[in-house]
């Protein structure tokens, strides 16, 4: 047993887990986050992707005590209150999800791909960019139309701060 | 139709939940006291269980039990069935070899469950399910169809000799040989239909919970339709009886077939949940998926087609081989007869058909529907087979469709449908104009100027969907009816509760389906809440598949809100003292007909439960129920169009373009209909390019994970133009058709038939692999 330190959606928490737990059964099982899915178990899948100190990371391929230190979002956290992420609104708006279990994990990889390429995006980076996550529902088709709206809305946000 | 009624492209109600980490699916449950189940299957594909060993499991910290298959047949859990009776032509029934739960002597498939461990945590079932020692003596396996049918070949089933399940005829026999006796000219096609893994994301899991005081159960479980479900638990596996046993259904991560069937795991979690006496929960892995998910597909098929002189198609003649993997899942004998066989006219006028399916176990996972579920492959045939007819005749693709196609309704097939309406030409009109068809030559040419190879293939598909009349589906020799049932709630104070059998698992029917409520009463869809999948509270159903939803599902709820329209009339021309006749619903409110008198809708409800004021003899309350069987299958359609590009030195084949355009009767929500497309398209083009599930000789599943199985993933895939055509449903009041599987049964066809354009060469099976291009392209 070790314990595990970490900030996870703004909030300081410390859970003692098996030294084999990964970060995404701390999220799921520990901390009742269970936004966060398991769709592979081989980190094809991207289902569980989370945000490490900023950067989009496949939580089913991170021991929880990897973690320990840095700062985590998981989809439970990325809105402000009431107010969506741009990123969840386009996939809402563009119908970007059917059964939504991909969807968490789609969101935080998108909310990362735009922040590295700095909005400039076109339909052929975000097709290459969404390799590591899979949809069996959309065919990708308006995933991809969320990834470039929301690009777009970042942007402006961005701008307006 | 309003800004939320019938045909707006209303974003969806349920969205919030799933893109805020909020959605509720059953591996997020827990409940008090929980233990956690973790399966011991068989590495091998065919062996006897010679004895199990759980001792040292046993000793093993936080292990509760290690149950195996011997036990759960001593307490008399049935075997799992098929229940769907086909005949052989021999008149003999179907031969249904014994499935048990978990294997007490043979296993037959590798990923077939012999014992199961319960232990206090995920973890330590894993630790302690190390430790059990299985002793098999391994037997020999086959692993496809050839191997099956040979003689001699090792035999699955005492039941079933020969390993054949069925040999099953339709239509006409001597007319087809008439047709081909006076042929001018035959078209003779040999293709494989590869197996696939359905592959939802969301892998299975189940958490039952047993009741000892009230001898009560309840399931959470990952189903398209939780009452049957609970009613194929009830009745034939001796769980519970069905008002002792609830079944939830909560938010399922998709499904495309494969979550219709009741598994093993949901037996023995139910089963151990009573001898445990704590609830149990079991959430499958990827490659337990990959092993026990009902797979799809897997023909081995010969068909020839006569042709006059005109270049009219004669007949059609077709013998399938469907390989069933080691035992009969739930619907699995249906799929490639009544849901395959029937689709063989496609959009064509043809005379006389002729089909033999010949159904054989294998040493391999069992296979049942997956989107599609027959019809992918009966389009898959006949428009394989009528691109290599016009290559063979020497006529435009589009020419010899436009030749063929059915333009009469309703049609009678030779192979039991009637198709009831249909516009073959506009949708292959549409999609020939999206996608510049006159153009392409030109196209080509300037390709080939580049080192490319262009083609582009044609795919004209229709199905059988809005799944089923219950008599017609019972002459044929289904188990169960296939109506819909719904009931509306009107609450006293006006709002409204949709109850469906229907379930959403990606379809967004909290959306669609408060839109008929919006187009009716003109009150806003956030007045209006959708309850699935719980059988305590939906009266009764028959779950989500077949593109069946809106055809059949919301036409029930359409009979329902007839029923409580017409009494609301009669309490709201009570209250305005006006004649009932003379009440229409407008904006939320019951009025006068050339008046300005009225009445709104939550006064009309309050006036209904109150009771105070009610007309003579009138019951209070505001709820009514329907049951909606429908009167025929509905025939969506349409056509795919294809452009590709193939580099010669590599095999790999780019996608240009990729065209839909489908008839499928009205569109209730046109936003998530062509969500629907896409989805089916990918999984179509998938099937024709990259998924496979393969075994080696001895039955072995070398596909077992995300790692070897391709999926698609979005650099994989263009994307799509989509168009409608429109002809109206003559079969339900809203006209509808259906859509959930129009692009995974369309898709493939024009894929193959675009790359076997390009490469000049027409033998290529699925998936087209850039290895398998590469070769066929260099093949002597």
């Amino acid at each position: 047993m070790s314990t595990v330190k970490l900030t996870v959606n703004g909030k300081a928490v410390s859970v003692d887990v098996e030294d084999r737990t990964l970060l995404v059964q701390l999220l799921r099982d520990h901390l009742n986050l269970t936004g966060t899915h398991v769709g592979c178990d081989t980190s094809q899948c991207g289902a569980c992707t989370v945000h490490i100190d900023g950067k989009a990371v496949k939580s089913c391929t991170v021991l929880a005590g990897q973690a320990d230190g840095s700062s985590i979002t998981t989809i439970e956290g990325l809105a402000k209150g009431d107010e969506l992420h741009p990123m969840q609104a386009a996939f809402r708006d563009n119908h970007g999800l059917q059964c939504g279990f991909c969807t968490p994990g789609m969101i935080m990889s998108a909310v990362d791909i735009v922040k590295r390429h700095g909005g400039q995006l076109d339909e052929a980076t975000v097709r290459h960019e969404l390799e590591g996550n899979i949809c069996r529902c959309t065919g990708y088709h308006n995933i991809v139309k969320s990834v470039l709206d929301a690009a777009g809305r970042m942007k402006v946000a961005q701008a307006a701060e | 139709m309003g800004v939320e009624g019938i045909g707006a492209s209303v974003v969806r109600k349920e969205d919030k939940r799933f893109i805020t980490g909020k959605g509720r699916y059953v591996d997020d449950i827990k409940l008090q006291g929980m233990t956690y189940a973790h399966f011991i299957r068989s590495p091998h594909a065919h062996a006897r269980v010679r004895g199990i060993d759980a001792s040292a499991a046993l000793k093993m910290p936080g292990v509760v039990a290690v149950l195996n298959g011997k036990q759960i047949v001593d307490d008399k859990v049935g075997n799992l069935i098929c229940g769907w009776a086909i005949t052989s032509k021999d008149g003999s029934p179907m031969k249904m070899g014994a499935w048990p739960a978990m294997a007490p002597e043979t296993v037959r498939f590798v990923g077939q469950a012999v014992a199961v461990v319960i232990a206090e945590s995920k973890n330590l079932a894993r630790d302690a399910a190390e430790a059990v020692v299985v002793d098999y003596e391994e037997l020999p396996a086959v692993a496809n169809v050839a191997a099956s049918i040979k003689s001699g070949a090792p035999q699955l089933h005492p039941e079933a000799p020969g390993n054949q399940v069925y040999d099953w005829v339709i239509g006409d026999e001597n007319a087809v040989n008439g047709a081909f006796a006076k042929a001018a000219n035959v078209v003779k096609l040999d293709l494989t239909n590869n197996r696939l893994a359905p592959n939802a994301m969301e892998p299975r899991s189940a958490i039952a919970d047993y009741d000892a005081a009230e001898e009560h159960f309840t399931l959470y479980t990952t189903s398209q339709n939780p009452h049957v479900a609970r009613l194929v638990l009830s009745a034939f596996y001796n769980i519970a009886p069905e008002h002792k046993l609830r079944v939830i259904a909560p938010d399922v991560g998709g499904g495309f077939g494969s979550k219709i069937y009741i598994y093993p795991e949901e037996m023995v979690a139910l089963w151990a949940s009573k001898r445990v006496g704590r609830p149990v929960k079991w959430t499958g892995d990827r490659t337990e998926a990959f092993l026990t998910d009902a797979h799809g597909r897997d023909h081995v098929t010969h068909a020839e087609m006569a042709f006059d002189k005109d270049n009219k198609i004669l007949g059609l003649r077709v013998k399938t081989y469907a390989n069933f993997g080691a035992y009969m899942s739930l619907f699995s004998s249906s799929v490639p007869t009544y849901l395959y066989a029937t689709l063989l006219s496609g959009q064509y006028n043809i005379p006389a058909i002729h089909a033999e399916v010949i159904g054989v176990y294998t040493n391999t996972t069992p296979v049942d529907a997956y989107r599609g579920a027959g019809r992918p492959e009966a389009s898959y045939l006949v428009e394989r087979m009528m691109e290599t007819a016009a290559r063979q005749l020497k006529v435009d693709p589009a020419e010899l469709r436009r030749r063929n196609f059915i333009t009469q309704f309703p049609h009678q097939t030779p192979v039991i449908m009637a198709y009831d309406t249909g516009d073959f030409h506009a949708s292959l009109d549409a999609a020939m104009k999206a996608i510049d068809y006159a153009g392409f030559a030109a196209r080509k040419a300037k390709a080939k100027s580049e080192g490319k190879l262009r083609g582009i293939g044609l795919s004209c598909y229709i199905e059988a969907c809005g799944i089923a009349p219950s008599k017609a589906v019972g002459s044929l020799g289904a188990g169960v009816g296939l109506w819909e049932s719904a009931e509306v709630r009107v609450n006293p104070v006006g709002t409204i509760e949709i109850l469906t059998g229907s379930h959403s698992h990606g379809q967004g029917h909290e959306t669609t389906f408060c839109q008929l409520v919006a187009d009716r009463l003109g009150v806003p869809i956030s007045q209006v809440s959708i309850v699935h999948g719980d059988t305590d509270k939906v009266q009764f159903g028959m779950g989500t598949y077949g593109s069946r939803s809106a055809a059949v599902g919301l036409t029930a709820i359409l009979k329902a809100m007839e029923k409580m329209e017409a009494k609301a009339k009669k309490i709201a021309a009570h209250a305005l003292e006006a004649s009932e006749a003379d009440i229409v619903i407008e904006n939320g409110e019951f009025k006068v007909t050339g008046t300005d008198k009225s009445i709104a809708l939550p006064m009309v409800a309050l006036a209904a439960y109150t009771a105070h004021n009610l007309p003579d003899g009138m019951e209070p309350g505001l709820k009514e129920s329907a049951f909606y069987d429908p009167t025929n299958f509905t025939f969506p359609a349409g056509a795919y169009i294809c452009e590709i590009e193939v580099d010669p030195s590599t095999g790999k084949t780019n996608f240009v373009n990729f065209v839909a355009a489908d008839d499928f009767g009205r569109l209730i929500n046109p936003m998530i209909v062509e969500g629907q497309v896409h989805g089916g398209l990918a999984q179509g083009i998938g099937q024709a390019l990259l998924e496979h599930a393969v075994y080696d000789a001895n039955g072995q599943p070398v596909t077992a994970s995300f790692m070897d199985y391709t999926m698609p993933r979005a650099d994989d895939l263009p994307s799509f133009k989509l168009s409608h055509t429109t002809t109206l449903c003559p079969g339900n009041p809203l006209g509808i058709k259906g859509c959930g599987e129009a692009g995974a049964i369309g898709a493939s066809a024009a894929v193959i038939n675009a790359i076997t354009d390009a490469i000049g060469k027409n033998n290529l099976e699925m998936p087209a692999t850039p290895d398998r291009v590469w070769r066929t392209i260099h093949a002597a």
